[in-house]
């Protein structure tokens, strides 16, 4: 079990979950900010559409001008640019090899299982020194206990 | 000076600094004096030949440095450049 943590509201979630569905089948992605003063804690949540000039029921791509946007927004408000959530259509949460590529350190990931109308799963993932997918748990700050099964192993 | 942006993954090698302060009037070289300041940075920002890496974009303004016909644009007080990371990903192979 990973000791990994990230803190949300359920209501805050949501928002990710709902965009996955509007999305749906096509891959959603976005922001989210927060701030660490005390564990990581995501206070917002953005999503942006999913530039991926391809398959994008399978591939997302974040527009360069929305994260330079992402990043002013932090600086201004004064909130931490604390990741990325994308979803996995008619997939697992589990990251794909083609995600571990893409991923920046620091970074949460979020992604969301989904399933036409509704939401499978949700796993967080950070990447550790060696480069590698660790599981974070989602903690729900409102019902003050984990969100679904969390019974991921921390590997890609 | 102009301003860099430092991207959020990219400041444990910045002390945790999102912003760096260059007198430089180019680009590159503002971005060179930038991974000088912080040796820890320059991997992440230019390959074995010097290039910035293919999925780093710098944004000069609004503006996408690599469509900037005049490559050689000069850096005002107040011009912010933005170092962006690439953000992809999917599902399957
Ligand atoms: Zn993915």
């Amino acid at each position: 079990m990973s000791d990994l943590k990230l803190k949300i509201h359920s209501k805050t979630l949501k928002e990710m979950e709902s965009h996955a569905k509007l999305i749906f089948p096509y891959e959603c992605c976005g922001f989210f900010f927060g701030n660490e003063a005390n564990g990581r804690l995501i206070t917002r949540v953005l999503p942006v559409q999913n530039v991926k000039n391809g398959d994008q029921r399978r591939r997302f791509e974040i527009d360069p001008v929305d994260y330079m946007k992402a990043e002013q927004h932090a600086l201004e408000n004064n909130v931490k640019l604390l990741g990325i959530f994308h979803s996995h259509p008619l997939h697992k949460a589990i990251p794909s090899q083609h995600d571990l590529k893409q991923a920046l350190p620091y970074f949460s990931y979020i992604i969301l299982s989904v399933y036409s109308n509704s939401i499978e799963d949700i796993t967080s993932w950070r990447l550790n020194d060696e480069g590698a997918f660790e599981n974070e748990i989602i903690y729900l700050t409102d019902k003050k206990s984990s969100y679904g099964k969390n019974h991921y192993s921390n590997t890609a | 000076m102009a301003r860099i942006i430092i991207p959020t993954p990219l400041r444990k090698f910045t002390k945790d600094e999102s912003t760096f302060f260059s007198s430089k009037k180019n680009v590159l070289e503002a971005i060179e004096e930038l991974s000088s300041f912080y040796p820890e940075i320059k991997n992440n920002l230019f390959d074995e030949d010097n290039k910035l890496r293919s999925f780093v974009k710098v944004f000069v303004g609004d503006k996408d440095y690599n469509s900037l016909q005049e490559k050689d644009i000069e850096l005002q007080d107040d011009t912010v450049v933005s170092i962006i990371p690439a953000i992809a990903g999917g599902t399957g192979k």
